[in-house]
């Protein structure tokens, strides 16, 4: 059962071929099976799962059944889900029980998924390898000893090695796609303001968004469909209409601009990634797609104005985890600044502290010009290229990582090397477009990913385009051996 | 060496809303604590801030009664500290794009002179919840409910040169809010509150000198006694050879002084940026012209109609508009007894006595509007004379009951009986033969002198009951 | 850009993070290396450029004033460290 694509499991389901019960059941065996090894779950929820399995098979038989009702998926830790700790992989909230749900979890449950657990990830969303967790580091199934990428590390390796039918993550700077190139799985990262925010611990505000990661660009579109939409609780959440995913899949591509962003593709690339790239180049040929070249002339700061951006908002987002109503508290303190210091260097790790000490550098008097406004504008100079580019192509396209998965504690000790994991995702996240990373040949033994970038609200486009390259190549069929 | 005193006030006023102003909690004072403190005033992992349009509606509505520039766009910014009190570790407020510019407003000294006040601008930001010292030995409890209040933080130019001018900036302020109906102006619950910057500089120097900020001010009176003691003691630091310390400084109250806030010493650097989560609030002409419409009628609208409406003079109609629960007061009060010119005398002469004796605001009174109209009621039926209405009053106010209830178990209705009269003119005037007599033998401009004496006599054997018009047309009579 | 220790301090105050001496070295060359990839940021003119604060051309939704919450303290404080008669605890603040 689990080497079906959701899709598979949703026909499955509604043919009568196994309940959603049995279905549960042989997930949370493989999760008992598998993730010792792997550690992609934080917490496993058997029971709430079985249970929520029993009601959507009974919804089934009350002839109230949807796409996605029955079918066991798992949330990243990031997602407040009530009655279940919610932990952002942090010791800051390693006892912290949500009181209530994210608007994504909700909305999934409405359309009755089963939730068998919550998946390890980076501590706050920080990370390109999921190696700064408190519990540990996640493993990517194709080769035990090398990281899953990260942020959303967990989901990744979770739904690379079948553990569940489909995972959400989230992408602030890449936590999307970036894993999903390096456990060869299908990742969106939807149009910033597509799906709410509400519920989701935030890491860095005007770039996160929730989205699925699965096998297919078809099951991520079944996943989108009912994650997206309006959300009167979150005030950056987009208030149009959610566009149909799932039928537009099988038009052709045919005559379709798809514009390769040179300067992603200089001789600096790795020629094995280089070469998967050109053999997905080549299929959108053979399908009828002309490729052009497009130019970001700002490209190459991205990097440098997201690790402002993002940690300028997150150090003021992660002042609430004080120690004072809900997280981690140090034990006796003797005032109230011993109270501060000490729950928060004892409840973050380092990753999260150098963040959270640059972020404060970044707005603090004499440097909030330097830094934080001049991040921004270069932020808008991106943005303004990727307009440009689109007036000559309808999608664009690059490899989604500069590496294939890289060893356990190879970058660790190097922040800056494991930030240039993101060179070719987070300007996508700066620019607020939707992007996707599908599988595409291996190169060096492992995974490789290719991005395809949307321009704002085109996601149903990108899913198309995805689709008929899936329905044609047989990259994403690949699974990791021994899982 | 003349000192010239330069003073700025910052109010702020909490918006007399239902819900906060990011979330859907109440903002109804006295709950038990936390119990009006949601997820979002809670700051908890995941939330995210929606903002209440009334608050907006508020803010452009003051910006309209001062004739300020209201900004068709503004944005929310997070002022970055830590604080108990302060869940999110930031306060949403504005900073560079407030929602309000720059105005003015006018205020009339206690000696007719009129000034003009600059106000720099007004905006809007969340309220922090309370801490509480005073519960546990060892610990401070903090309790959320006022986290999340809206508040409109009104900024004075530094245009006030006194104590004196800074109360009546404030009150002008405040007669504004209430009057607009954005705030309750209730100082004693923390819905107006005055922070004052104070500095000092030679007379004729234009340089401003280094101010301190004073706060914990909740009454008009505190207003002044600390402006009045900072003044002073920041001349005495200066002439001693000292300098100004930048400050914050609490006045206390008890001691009439200010003194420096230990926590708050060090600078802080909040780290002012836009908050992500909230987007630029973009206000269009109409939505201006519908809270234009929409607004309460401003004092000086209010004090011209109770002139016309109620045939006031200028000063009766000053005073009852001098504050928006005062005028609503004697409104009330006029509209029920029927009659305005003895409402008006009664509410700004015994009544405004009674309070300023208890030293209690009009919202406290223990003779609420409607009562105070039941006892003119009777006044204006004759059932009792004006005299006896003051024992009526004061028995009231000391929560024996409506005036019906009073006049009732103390017997004091009017006698009006012309056969009970008579009866009592003819008794004083036989027990007072010489008197009699020589009101007859008097000179004419000497006589009303004389009758009050038989008037007083009556009254007294009538325990004050008799009615006075009657008593002296009676004798009268039989005077001749 | 070079960090000192005192800047590294200050900073670390401002957060309310603690930073052991044995740490703060270390986290001195993290930090100005994190800074000298920044750096790279001045090597673009952008006078002529609008900072932008949200990828979405929309302005602020406005909520209608509603009191729409109920009191759910007990819920709400299930996760405090230390609470009593509703309140919740700090060691003693001194203003």
């Amino acid at each position: 059962m689990h080497t079906k694509t959701l899709a598979q499991l949703s026909a499955g389901l509604r043919a009568g071929e196994y309940s959603s019960v049995e279905l549960t059941q042989h997930f949370l065996s493989r999760i008992e099976q598998f993730d010792s090894t792997l550690n992609s779950f934080i917490t496993v929820t058997p029971e709430q799962a079985l249970e929520q399995a029993k009601t959507a098979d009974a919804r089934r038989a009350a002839g109230d059944a949807s796409d996605l009702t029955g079918i066991p998926i798992a949330h990243k830790d990031i997602f407040c889900t009530q009655g279940v700790r919610t932990s952002c992989a942090s010791k800051m909230l390693d006892n912290f029980i949500s009181p209530y749900d994210a608007t994504v979890v909700t909305k999934l449950a409405e359309a009755g998924v089963v939730c068998v657990g919550k998946t390890n990830m980076d501590e706050f969303a920080m990370g390109s390898s999921n190696e700064t967790s408190y519990y540990g580091p996640v493993r990517n199934p194709w080769n035990i000893d090398c990281v899953p990428g990260g942020s959303s590390g967990g989901s990744a390796a979770a739904m690379s090695a079948s553990l569940a039918a489909a995972v959400t993550g989230t992408d602030t700077g890449g936590s999307i796609r970036q894993p999903a190139a390096l456990t060869g799985i299908t990742g969106l990262k939807p149009t910033y303001g597509r799906v709410s925010r509400y519920g989701m611990i935030a890491f860095a505000s005007s770039l996160d968004q929730a989205g699925p990661m699965t096998k297919t660009a078809e099951d991520a579109a079944m996943m989108l469909q009912a994650m997206a939409g309006f959300d009167v609780k979150d005030s950056t959440s987009a208030d149009r209409p959610v566009d149909d995913y799932v039928s537009g899949l099988n038009n052709s591509i045919a005559g379709l601009k798809v514009g390769v962003v040179k300067e992603f593709m200089t001789g600096d690339l790795d020629s094995g990634i280089a070469a998967s790239t050109q053999a997905v180049l080549d299929e959108l040929k053979r399908q009828g797609a002309e490729i052009v070249e497009v130019s970001l002339p700002n490209a190459h700061l991205s990097v440098p104005a997201y690790y402002v951006v993002a940690p300028a908002e997150c150090s003021s987002n992660l002042s609430r985890f004080d120690g004072v109503r809900f997280g981690h508290r140090c034990n006796n303190p003797k005032d109230l600044t011993d109270l501060y210091e000490r729950s928060r260097s004892e409840g973050f790790g380092s990753e999260v502290k150098r963040r959270i000490m640059i972020g404060a550098y970044a707005l603090s008097a004499g440097f909030y010009d330097a830094y934080y406004i001049k991040a921004q504008k270069i932020r808008q100079l991106i943005a303004n290229d990727f307009a440009e580019a689109f007036k000559q192509c309808d999608v664009i396209v690059s490899p989604t990582a500069p590496d294939t998965a890289f060893k356990l504690g190879e970058k660790t000790d190097d922040p800056v090397s494991m930030y240039l994991q993101d060179i070719y995702t987070i300007a996508v996240n700066l620019a607020g477009l939707p992007g996707m990373s599908i599988p595409a040949q291996h190169a060096n033994g492992m995974p490789v990913g290719f991005q395809l970038v949307g321009n704002l609200f085109d996601e149903a486009r990108l899913l198309n385009v995805a689709h008929q390259i899936q329905q044609a190549t047989d990259w994403h069929l690949a699974t990791p051996e021994g899982f | 060496m003349k000192w010239e005193v330069v003073i700025g006030l910052e109010i702020h006023t909490q918006l007399a809303t239902n819900s906060k102003i990011f979330s859907g909690s109440s903002t109804a004072f006295g709950a038990e604590p936390n119990t009006q403190a949601n997820l979002v005033d809670l700051g908890m992992p995941g939330v995210l801030p929606v903002l209440n349009k009334r608050a907006v509606e508020f803010a452009v509505r003051f910006g309209t009664a001062i004739n300020a520039h209201v900004a068709k766009k503004s944005i929310f910014e997070r002022k970055n500290y830590f604080y108990p009190d302060l869940p999110k570790g930031y306060q949403i407020s504005q900073a560079q794009l407030p929602i309000v510019g720059v105005g003015q407003v006018e205020i009339v000294m206690e000696d007719g002179e009129t000034k003009t006040v600059g106000v720099t601008r007004a905006h809007l930001e969340e309220d922090a919840g309370k801490s509480l010292h005073e519960e546990f030995p060892d610990q401070t409890g903090i309790d959320l409910n006022r986290a999340g209040t809206p508040l409109l933080e009104i900024v004075s130019e530094p245009d006030m040169r006194s104590a004196k001018e800074a109360v009546a900036y404030a009150r002008k302020i405040h007669q504004i809010v209430t009057y607009i109906g954005i705030c309750d102006g209730n100082m004693q619950e923390g819905s107006f509150r005055c922070d004052a910057n104070v500095s000092i500089r030679p007379m004729g120097e234009e340089k401003l000198g280094t101010r301190t900020e004073l706060k914990n001010i909740n009454s008009f009176r505190f207003l002044e006694k600390a402006i009045n003691y900072e003044i002073e003691r920041q001349i005495d630091v200066i002439e001693d050879g000292g300098k100004i310390v930048q400050e914050t400084r609490l006045y206390d109250a008890n001691k009439d002084e200010t003194r420096s806030m230990r926590s708050k010493e060090e600078a802080n650097d909040y780290r002012y940026f836009p908050d992500p989560d909230l987007l630029p609030v973009e206000i269009d002409d109409t939505f201006i012209q519908q809270v234009t419409a929409d607004m309460p009628e401003l004092p000086d609208v209010r004090r011209e109609r109770f002139e016309s409406e109620y045939g006031l003079p200028a000063y009766d109609a000053n005073v009852l508009t001098s504050s928006r629960v005062n005028a609503d007061f004697f409104e009330t009060v006029a509209k029920a007894c029927g009659d305005a010119k003895l409402a008006a005398n009664w509410v700004m002469g015994d009544f405004a006595a009674a309070l300023n004796k208890a030293d209690l605001e009009i919202e406290q009174s223990p003779v609420n509007a409607d009562a105070l109209a039941g006892l003119l009621s009777r006044i204006t039926d004759n059932t009792i004379s004006g005299k006896i209405a003051k024992q009526v009053f004061e028995a009231m106010w000391a929560g024996e009951g409506s005036a019906d209830e009073v006049i009732e178990a103390k017997g004091l209705k009017q006698i009006t009986d012309t056969g009970a009269i008579e009866a009592l003119v003819d008794e004083v005037l036989a027990a007072n033969p010489e008197q009699v007599e020589n009101y007859k033998n008097a000179e004419p401009d000497k006589r009303p002198k004389m009758i009050g004496f038989f008037v007083g006599q009556i009254m007294k054997k009538s325990q004050g009951k008799a009615n006075p018009q009657q008593v002296n047309q009676l004798l009268a009579d039989k005077l001749g | 850009m070079s960090l000192t220790s005192d800047d590294v301090a200050k900073i670390a105050h401002l957060a309310r993070l603690a930073v052991e001496p044995t740490e703060a070295e270390a986290l001195s060359g993290d930090l100005s290396n994190i800074l000298d990839l920044v750096a790279q940021m001045e090597s673009v003119d952008t006078d002529a450029v609008e900072p932008m604060a949200h990828p979405l051309e929309m302005s602020q939704r406005l909520r209608l004033d509603e009191v729409t919450e109920t009191d759910q303290r007990e819920l709400y404080q299930s996760n405090a460290p230390e609470a009593e008669k509703g309140l919740f605890l700090v060691p003693k603040v001194i203003e």
